[in-house]
């Protein structure tokens, strides 16, 4: 069996949940499914709005779901399991705490807050390359510092899945791509499983094993896109015939592009 | 001379210079009578020759403000706490609140009077009707404001309820209380002086209503000027508060 499955997962938000505005139910989730092994990591990807998020949370525990079932690693999800990492887009750190005690907050809530978890917690930001900002506070540091710290955050108790909601969809492209780097390099050293939610084709490409496409709200599975490309992956893969195909099949996927055959006619 | 000192000494050392030589040049040209406007050398002169009695009205004054202001944190800390985080509570208590707050706290002062006597314990009871609703508003917005990114993460570890207030919403919601306490304890020395107003044979407000009545200006100045100087301290009282409690926000930005 896989060490993640969605089977069926629907979201229905009632008007109470969505506010004293809302005056029908709102279907944010129609029909999710997809499996996913461990260590691998999937891009959920997605229009914005599509409900690619509200899956995350149903995943993390965080909401409950109308429909279906979410299996990780053989238990089923209904709460949150504890052992989850979360990075959210902004960096939502703490500007009370420096940089290492924002690490250490889950394991201060998961009372394991030890000299252990301070080593993994230097080890972690020595990987992101922040050991000279051990003792900066957030508002110190720049948005793509701040998202590393984030990272490292939810990495510190080492979880059995890491979940990301649009993490460097708020930075510039430059340090969009560092980043995109920088995790698949700590993805090798911690072998987490990842789902990664984005709406960048290419970004969903670059990082994954496995690109699962949602449409439009309410979301459902439109496609399921392995990604045969080998890591350890650099920039360069972006340029590569088979990286373009996969960017293509997405793109149809999502309605960006028509599908291949029409095109042709069309031309 | 650096520029910090020139802007933050200098200029607002001009600034009272000016009044005062507008002051001094009223009195002198107008030929005002120092019953209805003394001459700041007058005023200069009562506050020395009556410092000792400043001094002790003025400590009773701040008594009241502070004690008044202690009981207002502490019953408007707890009761921002529990309206922010049940609905229920919110829903009772808040339109009392705002009800309480659009009574004027003046009209209210003779009630009191009445109900608690002429001593310490009716001045303690105004500064704390003066200065509880903005700690409890700000407070109430703080814990509120938490952002909710942080709330779930506590949420996806498991945290506890007791967790989740210690280290997340009460941290998060210091600088309001902050602002909420500056705007308090401004209102405490106010509260404590109609208290005074309204009944009492003590403290600077009762001193500032019987030179008045005695036609000693000069001592009601005096007084006025000891009334200043206890707001301005007890608002940097907070102010070091503040300093302890929040090292980690970020400096103000500079005011102009």
């Amino acid at each position: 069996m896989a060490f993640g499955a969605i089977r069926n997962v629907r979201k229905v938000f009632a008007v109470a949940e969505l506010g004293s505005r809302a005056l029908e139910p709102v279907v944010a989730l129609d029909d999710a499914s997809f499996e996913f092994s461990e260590g691998d990591l999937v891009a959920l990807l997605g229009p914005s709005g599509c409900g690619k998020t509200t899956l995350l949370r149903i995943v993390g525990g965080l909401i409950a779901k109308s429909a279906g079932s979410v299996s990780i690693g053989g238990r089923e999800v209904t709460r949150p399991m504890g052992d989850y990492g979360f990075v959210f887009q902004a960096p939502s750190l703490m500007p009370w705490r420096n940089v290492v005690d924002n690490v250490l907050f889950p394991m201060e809530i998961l009372r394991k807050n030890d000299a252990a978890a301070r080593g993994h917690a230097l080890e972690l930001l020595d990987l992101v390359g922040l050991s000279g900002f051990l003792s900066a506070r957030p508002h110190q540091l720049s948005g793509g510092m701040q998202q590393r710290v984030a990272l490292c955050r939810a990495l510190v108790h080492r979880p059995q899945l890491l979940l990301m909601d649009e993490p460097f969809g708020a930075l510039d492209e430059l340090t969009r791509l560092e980043m995109n780097d920088l995790l698949l390099r700590i993805r090798r050293e911690t072998k987490a499983s990842v789902l990664f939610v984005t709406h960048s084709i290419s970004e969903a490409v670059y990082l994954s094993d496995k690109v699962v496409v949602f449409s439009k709200r309410p979301a459902r599975v439109a496609k399921e896109i392995p990604i045969a490309l080998a890591y350890p992956r650099s920039q360069k893969v972006r340029f590569t015939a088979a990286f373009t195909t996969a960017e293509r099949i997405a793109s149809e996927a999502l309605g960006v592009v028509a599908p291949a055959g029409e095109e042709a006619v069309a031309s | 001379m650096s520029a910090r000192f020139v802007s933050q000494v200098l200029y607002p050392l001009a600034g009272v210079v000016v009044i005062i030589a507008v002051w001094v040049l009223a009195c002198w040209l107008a030929n005002i009578p120092t019953v209805v406007l003394p001459s700041p050398d007058k005023v200069l002169r009562s506050i020395i020759v009556r410092s000792d009695l400043l001094l002790s009205e003025g400590w009773i004054t701040l008594k009241e403000t502070l004690y008044g202001f202690l009981l207002a944190l502490a019953v408007g800390l707890p009761l921002a706490v529990a309206v922010a985080n049940s609905r229920p509570l919110n829903l009772m208590f808040y339109p009392l609140l705002i009800a309480l707050q659009s009574v004027p706290k003046v009209a209210l002062a003779p009630m009191i009077l009445v109900w608690l006597g002429t001593g310490l314990e009716s001045k303690l009871a105004i500064v704390w009707l003066v200065a509880f609703f903005p700690i409890i508003v700000d407070t109430a917005a703080g814990l509120r404001a938490t952002p909710k990114e942080l709330l779930e993460l506590a949420a996806s570890l498991n945290a506890s309820p007791l967790q989740v207030f210690a280290k997340v919403q009460l941290p998060a919601a210091l600088p309001f209380v902050v602002t909420g306490a500056k705007v308090a304890i401004t209102l405490a020395v106010i509260g404590a002086v109609i208290g005074e107003f309204v009944g009492s044979s003590e403290g600077l407000g009762f001193l500032l209503l019987s030179a008045t009545s005695q036609l000693d200006t000069p001592l009601a100045f005096a007084a006025l000027f000891a009334l200043s100087i206890l707001g301005i301290f007890v608002y940097a009282l907070v102010g070091l508060g503040e300093r302890l409690m929040a090292p980690w926000l970020p400096p103000a930005p500079e005011r102009h």
